[in-house]
């Protein structure tokens, strides 16, 4: 193909992933460590000697977050397109500091380490982990893409989604919400009528959608959401009452202890992801005094625990329902999407609010909630490239979530495009001048249902500017307003007297300038080196001798010794294979050379990994972490599972 | 150089430099797409303006055009015909949500040909006792009375059964006089779509009171079912 490829993105609050269409069927590309999640983590590594600064995304940057948690940001989605208040209310549950000398007026930036990095940056690293990932596995560049957003993201959100993109060096063709995108990879293999519900909550957003099916053509009839909610509040909740209890009982305060803070976290999440398929979960953590913190988690004290947090679903999907003008018992199936649909508590208020099992059926879990909505990004990629039969006779339609309104006289809004209004759409307005020889404009737009300005998320500000002098009240300017296929505001005005083409400045309350996102693009003559086998060799090498480094690092690690006798010597053998092709010409079994050693010390970095885990806990500092382990304690994972055929 | 297809005010399409009528979606020749036509919103269907329309088959319309104008099916087009695609789109967006919707249609069709109509069906509703229909003038002051003692009484807390059967009975009374509303203005939609000139007036006329009517109707109901509602 001419254009090279295109690629769904799911950037997630917690996990991140790259599909694609293989013939006819959506698959996930595998990233860093051969997993298909790659975590949204992003670690600035500590300067090297020589005063290079790089970053780690994924699995390795987590690892970082129990060594050295000040350089390590995660679930970053839920600051993209916030202003500096809200993000101030954000940051209230993570141990992210904002820097000191953020104004009210510009994009908040995060400190991490020594630098400061919008989201849309952190964002851009994730992308561009994703990025490569697909050019490894293509084996050429690739510069176009999907990425989904919550359906319930506003306008900011979306711009600053699109601009993480632009900044990886990914032309952002579409932006698709996930609950859409899920239907899509759902409805690729079924019977193509009916009317469905995808109930999509995820690590830190929660969506509803409401969709008819109609021969292959995908429309969405309502949307509704909280971009507030997800599996980080029940996190969260649990890690909280750990930290009281700790407290309590053992008189230790980790609070002001940021890496074990994560340690506790970690055994919160694997408490409730237990929770999901047994009846207890215990926490067991060794306490930087010695003590242990063991506490059993029935599922019922849990389920009652995060009651108030899912109960917070019911009222969007109830709204959704009553906007499509339907009734529980008109959806024919509800699509379950988000690592959060796996507990069952969740299950059982889908089922009440749907009226399931009353009918007797049952919700859709078939795909993987995690993967769904990456898939369905590839679907929609395919669609946009428009090469391929499985997908030609497939379109989607989308709403836009929040209504569109202009400040009125009073502070009221002037609504000019209802939410769940199919988009793009569009509407037009007719402004004057107020007083004699007045040659400008103000307008404000907001997006929210609510009837005050105020109350309402502020888009734009904008002046119609140069509006030929005339008497009050006689210029006529035409302002159109169109949310594109993105759910993106466009504006552009014309005095009809004058005929001019009246200016205007749009100011986002919240966002980048173009010039300011020019200015963050990662690494932009990346895509632009001529001979890319070359940098894929090289490419290869680098993470060949890292891996190889890393192995040996390990091995006077105490987790060596756990190993048995013949996985040391697999081990042995996978290092003296890749040592064998290593400086050879021959990527591709490069690739499968490391690729294998990395598989065969898996083991070896899971037990690393908990050493990692504990030493936190106990209270060491980085540095002597960092002693007992060796240096390294990064699993050996540089490599993403490369497939070449 | 330009071969005119059709008499109403000839464009030259961009592609083909074959010249075609203005409203159109595609160019008729080479069939590419064109800038948003200047017709009305049924225009963009191909439709005669009429008030009676078969749903399944706007909708089937609007989904084949869909298809074929989406902004999906030009993502990898160039720049003009991408900015038409979405722009085209949005008009087409734009019609089907007002024609598909039996009365943001008539109040359409209504200021096409001229009528005021105080607000849109779409927009925000204010209550406006003013301008009460006058055969209903006793009873919509009563009603409010009536609202506004429920009001009251929720708020201390307390409940009156009486007043609350009353109220159930008068939204009732209200909910039947609106279906009446909706039967008259079919026949008036009848009577315009098959009417020449003079009849399509006074049909206009009399479908602009009946929206009126219906408009402030719909807000006592909604008003009641609030006060009811709000246990």
């Amino acid at each position: 193909m001419a254009e090279g490829r295109v690629v769904g993105i799911d950037l997630g609050t917690t996990n991140s992933l790259v599909a694609y269409m293989q013939g006819d069927k959506p698959v996930v590309i595998p990233g860093v460590d051969g997993s298909n999640l790659v975590p949204s983590v992003v670690a600035l590594d500590p300067m090297t000697a020589d005063g290079r600064q790089t970053v780690t995304v994924g699995n390795s940057a987590r690892k970082a977050l129990f060594e050295t948690p000040e350089r390590v940001i995660y679930s970053v989605k839920r600051l993209m397109g916030r202003g500096l208040e809200e993000v101030q209310q954000e940051l209230k549950m993570f141990p992210f500091r904002l820097a000191g000398d953020t104004e009210s007026s510009e994009v908040p930036r995060i400190q991490l380490g020594e630098m400061r990095f919008t989201a849309p940056e952190i964002s851009a690293y994730v992308l561009r982990q994703l990025k490569r990932n697909a050019e490894r596995f293509f084996g050429t560049p690739v510069t176009q893409a999907v990425i989904t957003v919550p359906a319930y993201f506003n306008d900011a959100q979306r711009q600053a989604t699109k601009d993480a993109g632009r900044m990886a060096g990914l032309e952002v063709l579409r932006l698709v919400n996930e609950p859409t995108a899920a239907a899509l990879a759902y409805g690729l293999d079924r019977a193509n009528t009916g009317t469905i519900a995808v109930y999509d909550l995820g690590g830190g957003t929660f969506d509803i959608s409401i969709l008819k099916l109609n021969d292959g053509i995908f429309e969405v009839q309502s949307t509704n959401g909280d971009t507030h909610l997800g599996g980080d509040d029940i996190d969260n909740l649990l890690l909280a009452i750990a930290l009281d209890e700790i407290f309590a009982e053992h008189g230790v305060d980790l609070r002001g202890n940021p890496g074990a803070v994560q340690a506790v976290r970690k055994a919160a999440i694997d408490a409730k992801i237990r929770l999901s398929a047994e009846q207890s979960a215990s926490f067991d953590i060794e306490l930087p005094n010695g003590d242990r913190y063991q506490r059993e988690i029935p599922r019922a004290v849990f389920e009652m625990l995060i009651e108030p947090v899912l109960e917070r679903t019911a009222g969007p999907c109830k709204q959704a329902l009553a906007d499509a003008g339907l009734t529980p018992e008109d959806i024919d199936e509800v699509v379950l999407v988000g690592g959060s649909t796996r507990i069952p508590a969740v299950r059982d208020l889908v089922d009440e609010l749907f009226h399931l099992s009353a009918r007797g059926k049952k919700p859709h879990v078939e795909l993987n909630p995690d993967e769904v909505v990456a898939l369905g990004a590839a679907v929609q990629a395919d669609i946009l490239a428009g090469a391929s039969k499985s997908t030609e006779e497939m379109l989607l339609l989308d709403v836009t979530p929040l209504s569109l309104g202009i400040e009125a006289l009073g502070g009221t809004v002037a609504r000019i495009i209802q939410r769940n209004s199919t988009i793009p759409a569009s509407a037009t307005e007719h402004f004057t001048t107020g007083v004699d020889g007045q040659t400008n404009v103000a307008i404000h737009v907001v997006q929210g249902e609510r009837e005050l300005a105020a109350d309402c998320r502020s888009l734009a500000r904008f002046d119609l500017k140069g509006i030929p002098p005339m008497s009050a009240g006689l210029p006529r300017i035409e302002v159109r307003f169109l949310i594109d296929a993105d759910g993106i505001l466009q504006v552009s005005a014309r005095e009809q007297r004058s005929g001019k083409a009246a200016q205007i400045e749009v100011k986002p309350t919240y966002g980048l300038t173009d010039e300011q996102v020019e200015g963050m693009i990662l690494d932009s003559f990346d895509h632009a080196e001529e001979d890319f086998t070359k940098r894929l060799l090289i490419e290869a090498r680098l993470e060949a001798e890292s891996i190889l480094a890393k192995v040996d690092g390990a091995r006077t690690n105490l987790a060596w010794a756990h190993l048995s006798g013949a996985e040391q010597s697999a081990i042995d053998v996978a290092v003296r294979t890749l040592n064998e092709v290593k400086d050879g010409d021959d990527t591709t079994s490069i690739r499968n050379a490391t690729l294998a050693l990395d598989e065969t010390t898996r083991r070896l970095a899971e037990l690393m990994m908990d050493a990692a885990v504990s030493s936190a806990l106990r209270g060491k500092t980085m540095n002597a972490a960092d002693e007992e382990l060796k240096d390294d304690v990064t699993a050996p994972h540089p490599m993403a599972a490369a497939e070449f055929k | 150089m330009f071969k005119v297809l059709d008499s109403a005010v000839p464009v030259a399409c961009w592609a083909c430099s074959v010249a075609h009528n203005e409203s159109t979606l595609f160019c008729p020749h080479c069939s590419k797409i064109q800038p948003p036509p200047g017709g009305d919103y049924f225009s963009v269907f191909s439709f005669e303006p009429r008030l009676n329309l078969d749903a399944a088959v706007l909708e089937h319309e609007f989904h084949r055009l869909s298809r074929k104008l989406h902004p999906d099916r030009f993502a990898r087009a160039d720049d003009n015909e991408r900015q038409w695609s979405l722009a085209d789109t949005a008009l087409l967006n734009d019609a089907y949500r007002t024609l598909k919707d039996p009365l943001r249609r008539t109040e359409y069709l209504l200021k096409l040909n001229g009528a005021e109509i105080g607000e849109e069906h779409s927009g925000k509703e204010r209550k406006d006792t003013s301008r009460a229909p006058a055969d209903l003038l006793e009873e919509v002051f009563d009603l409010n009375m009536q609202i506004e003692e429920m009001r009251m009484a929720k708020q201390s807390g307390e409940s009156d059964p009486n007043l609350e059967a009353s109220l159930l009975q008068a939204k009732m009374k209200f909910d039947g006089l609106l279906s009446d509303v909706d039967v008259d203005l079919r026949k008036q939609w009848k009577a315009w779509d098959e009417g020449g000139d003079s009849a399509r007036k006074t049909a206009q006329n009399a479908m602009v009171a009946l929206l009126d009517r219906r408009r402030y109707l719909s807000n006592l109901v909604r008003d009641v079912t609030e006060t009811l509602g709000a246990n």
